[in-house]
């Protein structure tokens, strides 16, 4: 496992010269700049139009909570949704996309082993990914902040959960990378992204309709793709002290699915990424390249 | 010394298919081997089991006295493959840095030098790879394996892409393996060059050895040529053996001989006949 520092470099390296930061850099602020524009044509409406009522009103809904929350609720949806194309996209090809092309056979053969090599491939992903969450969540956060001075009730928690999202993307795709190509593995990934959504979104409509089959059936499936639990939970974090009209407000919004997953999620997290990862280690170990 | 390559009764199957039916063979301690056989008779999955590419279905091969695909065996060796890539972002230098921390060469930039230099890449040293001929990525290919000075060395169509001044390159590079006493197993389908450089050759036929032995060994006398006043005279299926008295006799008879050659069936020709109907 000495080797695993190794081909972190190599991959933050590889990273850097194939210009994915760069492309990264500039998309994401051009998804920053939409948010602030969406943000602060949002707070303004609001405020031209208020949805309150008296303050000793008991249906009362706090623009400000209800806005800041909203916008930054959807704000975490795309930041999971470009830390997850940047997950996939860095390890799709780590297995059979690299061997197809024949740039895997001459790092295996060396002595760090092929185990040393998948770690290596998850930790710079997970890195990576994990880091830019972190830092897209942070100035959406500011951004928010500053237009509308609303800030989320938890900030840390919320901000941890999308990076270990991001690790469970990884694990998911460096497992699919062993057995699929690098074009059927990003299919596999991104569909099994896209279940996790529609599980997200059927909770949403159940909390609506007060539907418990579809709210159980997007519980379950958000433990079969933690990634979505994560989400959830820190979507749900964000707003944890809300009560009142505000609070039902809320969940009408993009906060409908939004599950406080309980004190099982991380250790769930932690050994579904371990299981994961290990199966990837695992059948990486038996294929013929 | 454990021999420098062996596989015991070696058999590879995909699925239904067998590629490799029990083979047998040893690459001594600085020994250059060549591998020859027409496609699919199993050369590449042979040299890939004993990178630890490929597992096995059945038998032992060993590196440098340790089992194939174990740290000690990879360790031990370097490898070209057939159909290889490197990042095209990374210069020549910074490939082989990668490659000395993986195989914890202390070579350094000593070593990296000498590689390049060895391969005529000197001058390409900070270029990166996206820029580099294929011949000049194959010949990076070969610096590649010979980081952390390998014992033992895989090299699966070394001299594919590479031109005749590049083929002379590499075989100048072969020689020189030999004299620091590298050991060599060279998968190749130019016989000429095999013949050329290789202490011994092994033809693989339908997953199987079915001819091994030095090229002198395996030839067999084709007949005697010699030039005396009339022209060229052929004694068919006469040998060497009988030179001194065909000589003798055409100088009793106050023949005028010139020279003598003794015909030999070519590497080509060996092949031809071990691998029958798989050729070509």
């Amino acid at each position: 496992m000495r080797g695993i520092p190794i081909v972190i470099g190599y991959s933050l390296k590889e990273s850097l010269r194939r210009r994915v930061f760069l492309v990264v850099l500039i998309l994401t602020a051009a998804f920053l700049g939409l948010y602030a524009l969406g943000t602060n044509e949002a707070f303004q409406v609001v405020e031209s139009r208020s949805l309150g009522g008296p303050a000793d009103d008991p249906f009362a809904v706090d623009d400000r909570e209800l806005t800041g929350a909203t916008m930054f609720g959807l704000s975490m949806f795309g930041t999971l949704f470009l830390g997850a194309v940047l997950a996939a996209f860095l390890t799709l090809g780590t297995v059979r996309g690299d061997a197809e092309r024949g740039l895997l056979q001459p790092l295996v053969v060396r002595p760090i082993g092929r185990s040393t090599l998948l770690v290596g491939r998850f930790a710079a992903a997970a890195l990576v990914c994990g880091l830019y969450v972190v830092l897209v969540h942070a100035a959406a956060l500011l951004i928010t902040w500053q237009i509308g001075g609303w800030i989320p009730d938890r900030i840390v928690g919320p901000a941890v959960q999308l990076a270990a999202a991001m690790a469970v993307i990884a694990a998911l795709s460096l497992l699919g990378s062993v057995f699929l190509s690098s074009t059927a593995n990003g299919i596999a990934v991104f569909m099994v992204f896209g279940a996790g959504l529609v599980a997200g979104l059927l909770g949403q409509i159940g909390e609506a309709l007060g539907s418990e089959t579809l709210m159980d059936v997007a519980e379950t499936a958000s433990w079969i793709l933690p990634f979505e639990a994560l989400y959830q939970d820190g979507l749900a974090a964000i707003t944890a002290d809300s009560s009142g009209f505000t609070e039902f407000a809320l969940t009408l919004g993009p906060f409908g699915g939004a599950q406080a997953a309980g004190v099982f999620l991380w250790p769930w997290a932690l050994a579904y990424v371990a299981l994961i990862g290990g199966a990837a280690v695992v059948a990486f170990a038996r294929k013929d390249l | 010394m454990a021999a420098a390559f062996t596989t015991r009764g070696l058999v590879k199957r995909y699925g239904p298919v067998t590629a490799l039916h029990g083979v047998d063979l040893d690459v001594e301690e600085g020994e250059l081997v060549g591998l020859l056989g027409p496609n699919g008779a199993g050369k590449s999955t042979l040299v890939k089991i004993g990178c630890g590419l490929v597992r096995a279905t059945a038998g032992q091969t060993a590196v440098c006295g340790a089992r194939a695909g174990s740290p000690q065996a990879r360790a031990s060796m370097g490898y070209l493959a057939e159909f290889f890539r490197f990042p095209g972002w990374a210069t020549a230098d910074e490939l082989l840095i990668l490659h000395q921390r993986l195989a914890r060469s202390r070579g350094g930039d000593g070593e990296r030098a000498e590689l390049l230099e060895l391969v005529g890449l000197t001058d390409a040293r900070s270029r990166r790879i996206e820029t580099m001929s294929k011949g000049m990525q194959q010949r990076l290919g070969l610096a590649q394996a010979l980081v952390g000075t390998p014992r033992f060395l895989f090299l699966d169509e070394p001299t594919s892409a590479l031109d005749p001044g590049g083929r002379r390159t590499v075989r100048g590079l072969l020689e020189e393996l030999r004299t620091r006493g590298v050991a060599v197993l060279l998968n190749s389908h130019l016989l000429s060059e095999v013949e050329l450089v290789c202490d011994r050759v092994a033809i693989l036929s339908r997953g199987s050895i079915v001819a091994e032995g030095r090229p002198s060994e395996l030839a067999r006398p084709r007949g005697v040529e010699i030039d005396v006043d009339g022209g060229t005279r052929l004694y068919e299926g006469m040998g060497r053996d009988e030179v001194p008295a065909l000589v003798a006799e055409l100088v009793a008879a106050e023949e005028q001989v010139y020279g003598v050659r003794i015909l030999e069936t070519t590497l080509e020709e060996i092949y031809l006949e071990a691998v029958g109907d798989q050729a070509g």
